[in-house]
């Protein structure tokens, strides 16, 4: 019963919630802001990803985009803050304080709606990791205002409101959420689901620094340790160029190896469909789809995947998506862009070769000329 | 101990159909389960109770017909099940159902002692959006922490645990306090099976009945549509792609591998170069 | 160990399990009944058609709640070969009756709905348990069931038996042989999703008003068999099944023929443009009587498919299934009551209950008929229909031939086929087995 509400509930018309009637006191708010999630001194790319959104909102809005930079002040603060003007900010609100060393929820929960309510913004976006998950499901219940999860498409209608788009029920449908009468108006995207945008050298503009009431001793829960995942276990899935993926097609968790020998001849990432990470042949952080990683590579190889709306949603973003079935018309056909009707188990050790041969024969003529 | 886990009926997204005019869900035949991700949350809870004594209490919020999960849920070895229902819920979008859980959680403390720990899943498969789990955190004033990989250490009579959580790029260890929220990663452990004995009593246990008065809501405002600040306007199938895959075959005497080479960097073209100068960096 | 008794045990929770269940449970007895699914009906496959009446008996208002999908308003007989098929379409507007006599259901939800009416009738219900055996005492007496649970076993008078066709339990604890490949036949089935106007549509049907469809032929390429399409609502149930000897024999696989099937040209386009979910196989007792096995025994009842109790000709599994579950349940109340043990020699009682039903009866008239559409498959299945299209179009296709020439065609293409004599006692020995 939670959202996305029953499709079957009439749209519009009829219902008195439906239609706007904004509420004097929100009248003042304004502007877009997007949180840039930083933990360990890396900005989360998803920040970036929100920004171009962001600058496309606020312009036919004809508003301002601030970006929202929480953090422990020092280097990491100041690196993000300056990113935040080269990705397009007009300004930036910073909330700098050791009690925002480490991503906590309390903490950043009371600084986030402390900013919020100062300023004012009238709409909020945030990437949908486990950081701003866990974030804006705390800052929306404690504003009580609504929020638009895993949102796919972002717009503004004509009246100045926000749309957001998201899939629901498994993929099989989209449908396009609006808080009309809460400000602000908040909403997560996944990372990888909109473009980057490009990166422009920059001066750093106007900062808006917020001191925050927030003390080390109110806040309960303590940081013991971080154990950062292991070399082998990090994939850059969501972020690669080329990702070649396996699925129930490859019968064997032997025969996966073929992907990870084609991925290593491209030097791409590799990835699978689910049911493999549920037979434990390949760990979890390599899942692509609804429940694992969105890609966007320029290039997907899906090698013995069927093509469920599951995993379907996860790829859709691909430039180029080839398919590897012995099943002309398994569903990945009506969205792979090119394919090849044939087993995978003896077709990958070939197109291996061919790859590693073409790729080899240019560098040699590369390096020769 | 006392344990609440909230649980959610789902229909298996696997199994559903759209309606190809209407675009609305056709309903016939789609089974519903217990919301994967949440027997994660319930097997974590029902380990708890086994070391620390006390009781699992599991909560839904759905139609009747989510008794079905309640009644698993007991097979599974919980305690007592407790269903919100009332058609004052329909409709309600996470702000919503954080607001009734909630009331109903305040209410199952006074009636069989406050929780400890309220568990939830992930997400959900319907849903998806990991909000509910903040949402009743927020509402009753309790310490939240998502995306929990394991319960390491439990101190009963000192009230603090410490729990690893999944974060990007490695696990942070954190130590908090009782009563907490657990929302409860997948994968961390497997619901267990229920004895013969468990499965007897489950059969035979009633299912605590709740409407929203019964739970203690006084602002029916809060409660379904009325009180949910987002609204759907437009639910719409994704637009299919207009043309399929172009198969490609081999060509006379020639290799299928060369020709889907070809055709790929054909259409990619800067991707050949890219690729070339990554292999050179070997 | 779990130290409760119960009066019985049922095991499975299909028609057969359900409706014995009920009826001791409405009788007042102590009723638990296992079933290995996560729900009942969840691994249940059928057609399917209800008939009323048998269920009317069991539970007379199920039309006031109960699933159903559409009413049977008409039943049409296909004869097909590669190309075509002749066809008998019976529709009757006194189909459209106050109370219907036969409706298609779903079984996933129609047997779920039964498994609440048990519950509501005081039965213990519980499902994701598989009775993995039969406890029996030093003299042989089944006296309870293990189950792959842990907490030991479970104790009862008299187990039912209602674990569907294949029967492990009795066979493994040695009351019954499994049943032979010449007995038994698997059918495969499909469910098509299509939106309910576009049903009505195609069948012409409005309402709930509902269609049969039953087609022998050259689509069972010479082997005993059926294929069959029922309306629901939102869906079309279409499936093929043939004895499990001849699948064994052609090393044919029920998937090619359901394909063949529904690529045929009369069948293709009721079901264009559908989505396709739910694929299952499932076995389908045809032996008919001469294949029923030992009844009961010591402490012991078997029904429904378990006990072979199926009327291949009629397609009708599910009525025998609950009315013999019902009757079995009778005779154990009446043998209760009476405060006597659950032996061997009073549980006969269920035997002779079922021998003054139409169970028996049905399957006795029909008991040759299994033989004969075996041992003829050949010409039942393969010649026949393909004479019979060869005739329907040499009658309807106007092309200057005279038509005494013509019938001298059809005459001459039957003969040289099958001699005479052939003919005449295919003709003979089926009207015999129907008689
Ligand atoms: C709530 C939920 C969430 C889910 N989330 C995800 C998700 O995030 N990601 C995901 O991937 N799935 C997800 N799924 C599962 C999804 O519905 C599908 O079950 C899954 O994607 C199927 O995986 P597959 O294509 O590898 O296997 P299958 O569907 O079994 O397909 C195998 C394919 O391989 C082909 N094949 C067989 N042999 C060969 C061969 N020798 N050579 C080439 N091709 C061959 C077959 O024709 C077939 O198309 C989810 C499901 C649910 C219910
Ligand atoms: C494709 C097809 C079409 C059909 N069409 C029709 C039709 O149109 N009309 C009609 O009347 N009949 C039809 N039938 C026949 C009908 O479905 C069966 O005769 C009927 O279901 C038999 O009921 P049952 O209770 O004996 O067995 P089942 O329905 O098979 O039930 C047996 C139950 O026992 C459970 N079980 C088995 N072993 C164990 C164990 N060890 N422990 C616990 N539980 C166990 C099973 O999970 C199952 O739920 C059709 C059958 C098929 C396959
Ligand atoms: N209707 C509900 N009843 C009980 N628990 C729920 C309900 N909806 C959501 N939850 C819980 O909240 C978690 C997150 O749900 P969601 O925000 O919908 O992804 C689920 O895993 C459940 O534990």
């Amino acid at each position: 019963m939670s959202e996305p509400k029953k499709p079957q509930a009439p749209a519009a018309g009829g219902r008195a919630s439906t239609k706007k009637e904004l509420p004097e006191h929100f009248k003042a708010y304004k502007h877009v802001w997007v949180f840039i999630e930083q933990e360990r001194g890396q900005v989360h790319p998803v920040s970036w990803e929100l920004m171009g959104e962001g600058r496309k909102l606020a312009d036919k809005l004809n508003v301002e985009l601030a970006a929202v930079v929480l953090g422990a002040e020092g280097e990491t603060v100041r690196h993000a803050v300056a990113e935040a003007f080269c990705y397009g900010a007009d300004l930036v609100y910073v909330g700098a304080d050791a009690v925002l060393a480490d991503y906590r929820n309390e903490a950043y929960t009371a600084a986030m709606t402390d900013l919020v309510n100062t300023y004012k913004p009238e709409i909020l976006l945030l990437g949908a990791t486990t950081l701003g998950r866990d974030l804006a499901g705390a800052v929306a219940t404690t504003l009580l205002t609504g929020l638009t999860a895993d949102s796919t498409e972002l717009d503004v209608d004509a009246d100045g409101s926000l749309a957001a788009t998201r899939p629901t029920f498994g993929g099989s449908l989209l449908c396009t959420i609006y808080t009309l009468n809460y400000r602000p108006q908040m909403a997560t995207v996944r990372p990888r689901v909109m473009a980057m945008p490009e990166r422009v050298e920059k001066p750093i503009g106007r900062v808006v620094e917020h001191a925050l009431q927030i003390r080390e001793a109110d806040i309960v829960t303590k940081i013991l340790s971080f154990l950062p995942d292991r070399d082998s276990n990090k994939s850059n899935l969501a972020y690669a160029d080329v990702v070649v993926a396996g699925g129930m097609g490859l019968g064997s968790p032997e025969n996966f190896q073929l992907v990870r020998q084609l991925a290593a001849a491209m030097g791409a990432e590799y990835g699978c469909s689910r049911p493999l990470v549920q037979k434990g042949w390949v760990t979890s952080d390599r899942q692509i789809g609804q429940t694992g990683k969105t890609i966007r590579p320029r290039l997907y190889i899906a090698a013995g995947i069927s093509g469920a709306i599951q995993h379907r949603v996860g790829v859709e973003g691909a430039d180029l998506i080839v398919a590897i079935n012995t099943d002309k018309n398994a569903p990945i056909m009506d969205f792979a862009h090119v394919a090849v009707v044939t087993d995978a188990i003896r077709f990958l050790p070939m197109l291996t070769d061919a790859f590693k041969r073409r790729l080899s024969a240019h560098s040699r003529d590369k390096m020769a000329s | 101990m006392h344990i609440v886990v909230c649980i959610k009926q789902v229909p298996d997204s696997a199994q559903i159909r759209v309606h190809p005019v209407t675009n609305t869900i056709m309903r016939q035949g789609v089974p519903t389960i217990i919301n994967p991700y949440d027997l994660f949350a319930l097997e974590e809870a029902l380990r708890l109770r086994d070391r620390f004594g006390g009781a699992v209490t599991v909560l839904t919020m759905g139609p009747p017909s989510a008794e079905d999960s309640l009644r698993k849920a007991l097979t599974f070895g919980a305690d007592r099940a407790v269903l919100l229902t009332d058609r004052f819920f329909a409709g309600s979008d996470t702000l919503a159902t954080s607001f009734a859980l909630a009331t109903a959680i305040t209410r199952i403390g006074e009636t069989w002692g406050a929780p400890d720990i309220v568990f939830t899943g992930k997400q959900t498969i319907d849903g998806d959006t990991a909000q509910v789990g903040p949402g009743i955190a927020k509402r009753l004033g309790l310490i939240q922490v998502t995306y929990v990989a394991k319960v390491a250490e439990l101190d009963p009579e000192g009230r603090t645990i410490t729990l690893e959580r999944r974060a990007e790029g490695g696990t942070q260890v954190l130590k908090s306090q009782l009563p907490c929220l657990i929302a409860m990663l997948e994968g961390t452990n497997e619901v267990r099976r229920g004895t013969m004995a468990d499965a007897l009593s489950a059969a035979r246990a009633e299912i605590v009945k709740w409407n929203a008065k019964d739970a203690g809501v006084e602002d029916l405002g809060k409660c379904g549509l009325k009180g949910s600040p987002t609204i759907v306007k437009r639910v719409f199938a994704p637009a299919a792609r207009s043309e399929k895959a172009k198969v490609i075959e081999a060509p006379e005497g020639g290799s299928l591998a060369d020709a889907l080479i070809a055709d790929v960097f054909a259409r990619q073209p800067h991707l050949e170069a890219d690729l070339t100068a990554l292999a050179r960096g070997f | 160990m779990i130290d409760e008794k119960f009066d019985a045990i049922v095991v499975g929770a299909g028609m057969a399990g359900n409706g014995a269940a009920y009826t001791l449970a409405k009788r007042g007895l102590k009723v638990l009944q296992l079933e290995r699914g996560e729900y009942s009906g969840s691994k249940n496959v059928q057609g399917a058609i209800l008939y009323s009446d048998m269920l009317e008996k069991i539970i007379p208002d199920f039309r006031e709640d109960a699933p159903l999908e559409r009413h049977l308003v008409e039943q049409r007989f296909w004869m097909m070969d590669d190309r075509s098929h002749v066809g008998l379409h019976y529709r009757s507007e006194d189909f459209n009756e106050e109370a219907p006599n036969r409706y298609t259901i779903i079984r996933a939800q129609f047997d779920k709905w039964f498994s609440g009416k048990v519950r509501e009738a005081g039965a213990l219900v519980v499902c994701e348990t598989t009775v993995t055996e039969l406890v029996q005492d030093a003299y042989g007496k089944v006296i309870g069931v293990k189950t792959d649970r842990g907490g030991g076993q479970i104790h009862a008078d008299v187990v039912v038996l209602a674990e569907g066709v294949s029967g492990l339990l009795g066979t493994r604890a040695g009351l019954r042989k499994i049943p032979k490949p010449t007995d038994v036949a698997l059918a495969v089935k499909e469910m098509h999703f299509l939106p309910q106007e576009t049903i009505e549509d195609r069948f012409l049907l409005k309402g709930d008003e509902g269609v049969v469809i039953e087609a022998a032929g050259t689509i069972s390429e010479g082997m005993t068999g059926m294929g069959f399409i029922y309306t629901n609502k939102e869906c079309i149930s279409l499936g093929i099944g043939c004895l499990v000897s001849d699948f064994q024999k052609t090393g044919r696989s029920p998937y090619q023929l359901l394909e063949t099937f529904k690529q045929h040209p009369s069948v293709a386009p009721l079901i264009a443009g559908s989505e396709v979910k739910e694929y299952a196989a499932h076995l389908i007792p045809e032996g008919g009587y001469k294949a029923i096995p030992q009844l009961f025994g010591d402490g012991w009842v078997v029904v429904g498919d378990a006990a072979q109790l199926n009327n291949a000709i009629h397609r009708e599994g599910s009525n025998l299934a609950m009315t013999s579950g019902r009757i079995a349940a009778e005779a154990i109340f009446q043998v209760k009551s009476r405060k006597e043990p659950m032996t061997a020699q009073n549980l006969s009682l269920y035997k002779t209950l079922l021998e003054q039903s139409f169970i028996i009866k049905d399957l006795k008239k029909y008991k040759d008929m299994p033989q004969l559409l075996h041992i003829q498959s050949q010409n039942f299945f393969l010649t026949y229909p393909q004479l019979v299209s060869k005739a329907m179009q040499n009658f309807v296709r106007v092309d200057g031939t005279p038509k005494i020439e013509k019938e001298k065609m059809t005459l001459k293409s039957f003969t040289s086929a099958r001699s005479w004599a052939g003919l005449f006692g295919d003709a003979f020995r089926l009207a015999r087995a129907w008689r």
